[in-house]
């Protein structure tokens, strides 16, 4: 078929693009913004890209909603299966791999060569934190030896609900790195995505939906991060939260908040902030949201001789 | 036959005073010297169960504080750069030292404390013990406790401790702090503060180099400017939540390690299949060890209705069985509330179950005249709905809430803003594994109940804190990892 | 002293909610397999918290006297003699020569052929003469045997019949066979007292240990006694604990009460003071009688004497001041 024949129009004009809608990810679906609102977002240099849904408090509420709903068939699940899961992401991630080279290079003003090293890099992350779900237990949990006829077992389980801000320049490469070990641990996250770089965690959303991610077990909002990040801080429902892309001032108001029904806080550290997510992630991200419960069993004897205690 | 008594009364059978020895007053242990507070001030500590004053104890403000912090980072420097097996042996002797000196630091705890002998002779300090023994053992293997080949200390560490077990918080503080390298400032609680400045002896046994331990008693000030002082680079504390969440927001935005250990509203489940007699021990040791005066105490009785009458009858039975009374007689089960103030608290929550309409119950009991005591309570009737089924009463107080199915006792148990015990009674195994892994609490406890180990990690999930005592996992609280 | 309960068994649970238990094996198994299983390592863990209960100066005397009156002197040797048996009711009658205060014991325990000579020993007093019989302590031999030792000890004037259960039976599953025999052999005993020996470390296991319990007392049980002294686990606190709880929860279901009988391995007075708490705290106050609570024991006695004696002068006695028979 030639051009010309498509459509009819006039040979030798240029084709006009489609745009993309960008909107939220919550509950696995994609809404706008409760509040209609919406925020432009444009490159390093000032070129408009698209206009990001601006999440208000009440898209951050229906959010937790969704993370909750999630969290038991999430949490639930065999960790083998979540690793296939995470898996499957990565897999998802490299069939869409030019498609996030073009906005992680829009994003964060990378040639495309950069911009590909950190998309590689990215879907490696995912692999990494895939093969951990089903060894973390094994590594941080295990038997300890009391004094007495009991078995005692000591297994991490996932925190709950975690809000992950994210990485404000990094942002797919560290979106990813502090989004996949909390839900490799079997949390479900409510993710505030880079405030001037929404698009690429906007876009894993579609990526999410289509890799057998339970709709809820991550939810991604864009808009101010300040703004979203004050009512997850101080949401009761909410049992974590990531402080990877606060400022030194944001962190603090959010750790206050926080407190008030003591959250699991993970505050920004060096690494975050120098945005350097490739350096080979150790477990601490993993560790941070996980709750270990220890068990305890009593084993007795064989007989009634009176020797067990 | 007739010559015989007709009942079997047992004859008092106090443990001896004279093991100890408690000066008429003690300053704060501060750089291996005593000393009294920089503004001379002072405080009285009682004995719950008689009100006589024990001692008078120095207490420390700001300015001690200071000194204090200054003296625990100066010993850091040389402390954390000694070989890990120097340290062991440090942690080893201190192990031994306590060993040794159980007998009168059970009394001690008894009378300051007001638990029962029996409870402090054989749980309390054989506890204390077997902590440093633990820890004292890691002190030079830290490379292998999974934190990386050369985890290193984080400093100072602050730590706050309670009055429910004094000795034995000290050793969850202090152990896992020195075994790492760290050196600390510890604030004992203001009722109970005798144990740790005898603690400060053991140090001077043990030969501890001046400033590692450092003891301020104090009130909830001192323990204010030790948890917000800039120089202080972790902080523990053990105590109510709403403590913890000061502190949490005051450590806001700082770098300073923070864990706590806070409180619970235990549910203690039991099935319709549980062994039952073993079940009333467990329901009995849940709520009335040491006066039901614990964090983790099962406070919540989770019945199936089906066997609720058989179930508390053999309770009530059982619990007419308890010996409350002088807390240094060996045959005592029940000793005195710690204070007048922790008295009024649980008087007023028992009051309130009673005005919300939950049934009261206690078995005939006769309590002392001098002293702060509490006679064994259970209420029945309770709901989900009333205030002594949602607020940690921390006193002797069982309330009685009852399930038809596994799926209604998880939801119950978990219905509540803390999570740090639960325990499951039912001789099917599939269903304690199914019903642990349901429920969202730090330590579980199947077929049996208020056990602990050095060994084993203890702290909560959600609102009773984070971060574990005890383990390898105590470790990390203490180490940059 | 209390008065002498209606002769239990089945006629006596007409009416309580235990009445057809009985009825099948069917039923019976179902009935005991229902019952609340036992956590070994809390039921020992409670055993052993009692046993730190510390018992001192008037308490201790009044345990020491309660002891000695419920001890089941016991000698059952293949060697027994008359003489022996002889020099035991003399020891069960008076125990301390040198002080006639102390009280005598419950009973002897003899082996059937020696019931006349120590029913002649014990003449005059109030101690008991109990007799093992059924075979003792295989009570492997057919049930007609069994009754006819039974018969021959009552004829001889026994007061009392410690007999063995079917463990094998039990163990097979056979519980109908194990409460028959029960049955049967209240029965023979006619007025003596029955003591059901479960032989506790042959059955192994406290669920075992709590079911043989029920049988025994749905079969009309006086007295329910863990073992015959002659296996390697005899009475343990933690058996004779399971054993007073189940006394007790019959007694509730049914207002029947029936003894318990702890026997051998009980050798020193703080073990049998720790028993004697173990009832005072779990059965109660109503069991602190010799009519309903014996210790199977010989060597018991004369620690318990010493002990005696220790509080009586103040000083340590030894083995030269208390009698070897």
């Amino acid at each position: 078929m030639s051009k010309e024949s498509l459509g009819g129009s006039a040979a030798g004009a240029t084709r006009l693009s489609v745009f993309k809608t960008y909107k939220l990810y919550v509950g696995g679906k994609f809404p706008r913004s409760e509040s209609g609102r919406v925020y432009e977002v444009t490159d390093p240099k000032g070129k408009w890209l698209a206009n990001a849904p601006q999440s208000s408090r009440k898209d951050a509420r229906d959010a937790v909603v969704a993370a909750r709903k999630a969290f038991g068939g999430w949490s639930g699940a065999t960790a083998y299966n979540r690793g296939q899961v995470l898996y499957r992401v990565a897999e998802m991630l490299e069939g869409r791999r030019e498609q996030f080279v073009r906005e992680v290079a829009d994003a964060e003003g990378l040639s495309k060569s950069k911009a590909a090293a950190v998309v590689d890099a990215t879907v490696d992350r995912w692999v990494w934190y895939a093969g951990w779900t089903d060894k973390i237990a094994q590594v941080v949990g295990g038997a300890n030896p009391v004094a007495g006829p009991f078995f005692n077992l000591s297994t991490p389980e996932p925190t709950g609900v975690v809000t992950v801000v994210a990485p404000q320049e990094s942002s797919f490469l560290g979106l990813v790195s502090v989004v996949a070990p909390v839900i490799a641990a079997g949390n479900t996250a409510v993710v505030i995505a880079s405030e001037k770089a929404p698009l690429p965690a906007l876009s894993l959303g579609e990526v999410l939906a289509t890799s057998d991610v339970p709709g809820g077990v991550v939810n991604v909002l864009s808009g101010n991060t300040r703004e979203i990040a004050l009512p997850l801080a101080a949401h009761q429902d909410v049992n974590g939260i990531d402080l990877a892309g606060a400022d030194a001032e944001l962190a603090k108001e959010l750790e206050i908040a926080a407190a008030d029904n003591l959250k699991r806080v993970l505050r920004p550290q060096a690494v975050d902030t120098d945005a350097d997510f490739t350096v080979s992630p150790g477990t601490h991200r993993l560790t941070a949201f996980l709750e270990t419960k220890t068990v305890w069993h009593p084993t007795g004897s064989l007989g009634a001789s009176g020797a067990a205690y | 036959m007739e010559n015989l008594a007709s009942t079997f009364e047992y004859a008092p059978a106090p443990e001896s005073r004279s093991v100890v020895d408690i000066a008429p007053s003690y300053g704060l242990f501060i750089d291996g010297e005593f000393a009294e507070a920089a503004d001379g001030k002072v405080f009285k500590s009682v004995s719950p169960a008689t009100e006589e004053v024990l001692a008078e104890v120095a207490q420390a403000g700001q300015a001690d504080v200071d000194r204090a912090v200054k003296a625990a980072r100066k010993a850091f420097e040389k402390w954390s750069a000694l070989p890990g097996a120097e340290r062991a042996k440090y942690l080893f002797r201190i192990a031994r030292i306590i060993q040794e000196r159980s007998r009168e630091l059970a009394v001690l705890e008894t009378l300051d404390n007001g638990k029962p002998i029996k409870e402090t002779r054989d749980a309390d300090l054989p506890l204390v013990a077997a902590h440093f023994f633990y820890y004292a053992g890691w002190a030079d293997k830290l490379g292998h406790a999974g934190f990386g080949p050369n985890p290193q200390p984080l400093g100072v560490a602050g730590q706050v401790i309670p009055w429910n077990f004094p000795l034995l918080m000290l050793a969850w503080k202090i152990a896992p702090a020195l075994a790492t390298g760290n050196t600390v400032v510890l604030k004992p609680a203001e009722t109970t503060p005798l144990s740790a400045l005898f603690f400060a002896d053991i140090c001077r046994q043990a030969g501890l180099p001046k400033g590692v331990v450092n003891i301020l008693p104090g009130y909830g000030d001192t323990g204010a400017a030790l948890t917000a002082h800039p120089d202080v680079n972790k902080v523990a504390f053990t105590g109510s939540t709403a403590v913890g969440k000061e502190i949490a927001r005051t450590l806001a935005g700082t770098d300073k390690k923070l864990t706590l250990e806070l409180g619970g509203k235990g549910a203690n489940i039991v099935f319709d299949d549980a062994p039952i007699d073993q079940a009333v021990e467990g329901i009995v040791t849940g709520i009335f060890f040491n006066q039901g005066q614990v964090c983790c105490a099962g406070s919540r009785l989770l019945v199936q209705e089906s066997i609720q009458e058989e179930l508390l009858d053999s309770l009530k039975r059982r619990l007419s069985t308890l010996r409350l009374g002088d807390p240094l007689d060996k045959n005592t089960d029940i000793g005195a509330i710690n204070s007048a103030e922790q008295l009024a608290r649980i008087t007023a929550l028992a009051e309130t179950g009673e005005a919300e309409g939950a049934e009261r119950w206690s078995a005939p009991c006769e309590l002392p005249t001098s002293g702060y005591w509490f006679a064994p309570t259970l209420f029945t009737n309770v709901t989900q709905a009333h205030t002594v089924a949602r607020d940690e009463i921390f006193g002797p107080v069982l309330s009685v809430l009852t399930f038809r199915t596994p799926e209604e006792a998880v939801a119950k148990a978990n219905n509540t803003q803390y999570g740090l015990s639960a325990g499951i009674w039912t001789e099917k195994g599939s269903r304690i594994l199914a019903v642990a892994n349901k429920l969202r609490a730090g330590v579980v406890w199947a077929n049996t109940f208020n056990k602990f180990d050095p060994t084993s990690p203890f702290g909560g999930y959600k609102e009773s804190g984070f971060g574990r005592e005890g383990g390898r996992h105590g470790l990390e609280a203490y180490l940059d990892v | 002293m209390p008065t002498t309960t209606p002769p239990p068994g089945k006629a006596a649970l007409t009416g309580t909610p235990l009445a057809d238990v009985t009825a099948s094996a069917a039923t019976l198994r179902r009935f005991l397999h229902g019952l609340p299983g036992v956590d070994a390592v809390g039921l020992e863990a409670r055993a052993a918290s009692l046993g730190t209960r510390s018992i001192k100066t008037t308490a201790k005397a009044y345990a020491i006297d309660l002891a000695i009156s419920m001890i089941d002197l016991t000698t059952l040797e293949g060697a027994d003699t008359a003489g022996k048996v002889r020099a035991l009711g003399a020891k069960a009658v008076h125990p301390d020569p040198t002080d006639r205060t102390t009280p005598r014991t419950a009973a002897v325990c003899v082996y059937p052929d020696m019931v006349a000579t120590a029913k002649e020993a014990v003449a005059g007093s109030d101690v008991k003469v109990a007799s093992v019989a059924t075979a003792f302590p295989a009570g492997r031999a057919a049930l007609g045997v069994k009754l006819a030792d039974v018969r021959d000890a009552v004829a001889a004037g026994a007061d009392e019949i410690d007999m063995v259960i079917d463990r094998g039976a039990f163990l097979a599953g056979d519980y109908m066979k194990v409460y028959e025999e029960i049955v049967a052999v209240k029965e023979a005993s006619a007025q003596a007292r029955l003591k059901v020996i479960f032989e506790t470390g042959e059955l192994s296991t406290y669920d075992n240990i709590r079911r043989a319990s029920w049988i025994g007392m749905l079969a009309g049980a006086d007295f329910i006694k863990t073992s015959t002294g002659k296996v390697g686990v005899n009475a343990t606190p933690a058996n004779t604990l399971l054993m007073l709880e189940a006394v007790r929860d019959f007694r509730a279901q049914t207002g029947v009460q029936v003894g318990v009988k702890p026997a051998g391995g009980i050798r020193t007075t703080k073990d049998a003071v720790k028993f004697l708490v173990l009832v005072n705290e779990t059965a109660g106050a109503d069991w602190l009688d010799n009519h309903w609570f014996r210790f199977g024991a010989s060597s018991l006695l004369n620690d318990l004497l010493m002990q005696r004696q220790k509080l009586a002068t103040g000083r340590y006695s030894g083995p030269d001041y208390v009698t070897v028979d």
